[in-house]
């Protein structure tokens, strides 16, 4: 799922410093799993906004909504009479979604109050890691169903670098190093010599390197 | 004077000034270099050496700019942000500085899927702007772009590229005055076959001052041939290549002269606009071209200041 | 200023669980152990009940100090409510701290259900606190208004 992130009190705050009626969007999804949106989060930063707001002495009323899904044009369209009265929408989900109310409703502003971070998962309670990058061809097959791109730093196809050390990267010991794992994993299953091969160059057309992707299903309409 | 460089003292001496275009070969041939070099030597204040244009690999601009110094022509190094991140452009152009390059030009680059090697991973960690920036921090601050000192300074003159024709048409002028804010201190435009939309381009740059904090050469060339018009009105992004212009080369009995007296029509309507201090003739693989337009179009001889 | 600071009377929360604080109060009570009327007790069946947004919702609704009161750590009638409770104060005191009201206008206790005494100078130590600290940065500006009049 994609996870994120609030943003620092100090930013959202800066950003809605302009806005009399504000409408907290949550979102029920995936960035609710990581807890970062969902009733409650759109709760405690309307109950901070308000408060900070008083201090401050800034006017206007502050209004919760969380849906489903803002990522989808029939949930977000459903919002529209809360959407009407705010000057600003301050979106709780991920970029997905704060692109979604800007294109909905043309003559609102969306600001996001999350940082969209990654797509991974909850690896113990309030811990959540990368796994995928996206990258549009996915080679898991080969690497023991642990990513190279999204889990080496370097996204090496032919790893580890030099700078792995006891199962650590380089970068940062908090960070497993991403192709012990994959050899420690191919080990297990007995399929080391799929390592012995040289990973040719990826093409990384399909990833962000070749633009804003798309996907089309054929199958959709039928 | 920040960098000394010949275009620079042509430009800031009020004369109208000429630049070239000279693309690095697709194989490390030196003298392909040098007799390109021979060839526009003595007809421009200096020549751009493209980076890997169009995302197609070739001989290293810095390294060719070299050559090209060596044979007495001064270079305009392009630097693009599509295959080096900024550890590595930084590098590079201390590098360049190091070997006497006095020119610079900063370009976010055409992306990887246009060349030769579409499945290679962009780099894109800086753009256009955030690179003139950078240079001209790294020279006037003595500063790499972490922060940190660094003992001698690149002394490059800065310059950077600007498309008339792209779209939003009224945003570009804005980019424009971006680039200008970080540090261009002269601009090289897109080829003008739209003179019309150039001239009320210019007037907006005008009504915006910018034609006061940097030098505009507007960008020209001749076309070889009909062909050659409709591919590039058709299938290049960022053209504007009008009808009239294809339908007169097509209607020519020797195209290739018709194209050189089209560019020659071209640079003496760009010359009229106020606020254009120069012309950049990009005539890539018709370098041959160069010479002729320049004499034809009275910009002979080049002026030759100490 | 001053005058304000010397009138200022705290209204103070507290969330408290049944078992221990709820009942140390009983117990205050039965026993006529004085303690500051600045203190409005909330009963919640475990401190482990109390959420984030109860202790916003206090501080939106002007409370000028807000405190939780469980059982000793170990003792939890739900086993680990009360170690719930201290996350979520810890938490809620860095929210108040961001948003500029402050974390040290709230407070997590533990005691025993037999600790009348402890209750009532909980309920001093935590007013004598917020009196010092003056009103919570959200009624002040009501109070200066106030003085104006």
């Amino acid at each position: 799922m994609i996870i994120a992130d609030r943003k620092p009190f100090e930013e959202i705050k800066e950003l809605t410093s302009k806005a009399k009626n504000i409408l907290i969007a949550g979102c029920d999804s995936c960035v609710a799993v990581c807890l970062a949106s969902g009733e409650k989060e759109v709760a405690v930063l309307a109950s901070e906004l308000r408060m900070q707001r008083k201090m401050d002495g800034l006017e206007g009323e502050i209004e919760e909504i969380v849906n489903v899904r803002q990522c989808e044009n029939e949930y977000v369209d459903a919002m529209r009479d809360k959407v009407e009265k705010a000057d600003l929408i301050l979106s709780m989900a991920c970029g997905v979604g704060v692109q979604t109310l800007a294109e909905r409703f043309p003559d609102k502003l969306a600001y996001p109050a999350l940082n969209t971070k990654f797509m991974g998962r909850p690896v113990e309670p309030g811990v959540w890691k990368e796994n995928c990058e996206g990258c549009g061809h996915c080679i898991l097959h080969l690497t023991g169903g642990i990513c190279p791109v999204a889990r080496c730093s370097k996204s090496m196809l032919n790893g580890p670098c030099g700078g792995s050390q006891g199962g650590k990267c380089e970068v940062d010991p908090e960070i497993d190093c991403g192709w012990q794992l994959i050899y420690d994993r191919l080990s297990r299953l007995g399929q080391l010599d799929a390592l012995v091969e040289i990973m040719l160059s990826k093409d990384w057309s399909t990833s962000w390197s070749g633009g804003p992707r798309r996907v089309i299903k054929e199958s959709a309409g039928v | 004077m920040k960098s000394g460089s010949n275009l620079e003292k042509v430009l800031s001496s009020g004369h109208f000034a000429v630049t070239a275009e000279l693309g690095p070969p697709k194989s490390c041939d030196p003298e392909v270099v040098e007799k390109k070099a021979e060839i526009l030597k003595g007809f421009a204040d200096a020549v751009n050496i493209t980076d890997n244009q169009t995302a197609i690999v070739r001989t290293s601009s810095i390294a060719t700019g070299v050559i090209v110094a060596r044979k007495g022509l001064e270079p305009v190094v392009q630097m693009t942000c599509r295959d080096r991140n900024r550890i590595a452009i930084q590098s590079d152009l201390l590098g360049a500085a190091a070997l006497g390059i006095k020119n610079l030009l900063c370009l976010t680059g055409d992306h990887q899927s246009c060349g030769n090697h579409p499945q290679a991973r962009g780099v894109f960690d800086l753009d256009a702007i955030q690179l003139i920036d950078m240079v001209r921090r790294m020279r006037d601050e003595k500063k790499f772009q972490c922060g940190e000192e660094m003992s001698v300074e690149p002394r490059f003159f800065i310059g950077a590229a600007a498309n008339p024709f792209a779209d939003p048409f009224e945003f570009q002028v804005i980019r424009l005055a971006k680039k200008v804010t970080a540090g261009a201190e002269f601009i090289q435009t897109q080829l003008i076959y739209n003179v019309e939309k150039f001239a009320r381009w210019m007037k907006m740059v005008r009504e915006m001052g910018l034609h006061e904090k940097t030098y505009i050469l507007a960008g020209v060339g001749p076309i070889k041939s009909a062909g050659a018009a409709r591919y590039m009105k058709n299938k290049v992004a960022g053209m504007d290549v009008p009808g009239e212009i294809v339908e007169r080369l097509q209607a020519a009995s020797d195209p290739k002269a018709e194209g050189i007296k089209l560019c020659l029509d071209i640079i003496e309507q760009v010359r009229a606009i106020e606020g254009v201090a120069g012309i950049h003739i990009m005539a890539i693989e018709w370098e041959s071209a160069v010479p002729e337009i320049a004499e034809r179009a009275g910009l002979l001889p080049r002026p030759q200041i100490d | 200023m001053n005058q304000i600071t010397e009138d200022f009377e705290p209204q103070i929360v507290a969330f408290c669980c049944r078992y221990c604080a709820y009942a140390a109060a009983d117990l205050a009570g039965s026993s006529r152990i004085q303690y500051p009327p600045n203190v409005k007790i909330v009963l919640l069946p475990c401190s482990g009940k109390v959420d984030e947004l109860y202790l916003l919702k206090a501080f939106e609704a002007e409370a000028d100090g807000v405190y939780v009161a469980g059982c000793l750590e170990g003792t939890c009638h739900f086993l680990t409510g009360n170690l719930r409770a201290k996350k979520r104060v810890q938490y809620v005191k860095s929210l108040l701290d961001e948003v500029g009201i402050g974390g040290e206008r709230l407070e997590m206790y533990n005691l025993s259900s037999a600790e009348g005494q402890r209750f009532a100078e909980i309920a001093r130590e935590m007013t004598e606190r917020i009196r010092a600290l003056g009103p919570s940065p959200l009624n002040q500006r009501k109070s200066k208004e106030g003085a104006i009049k």
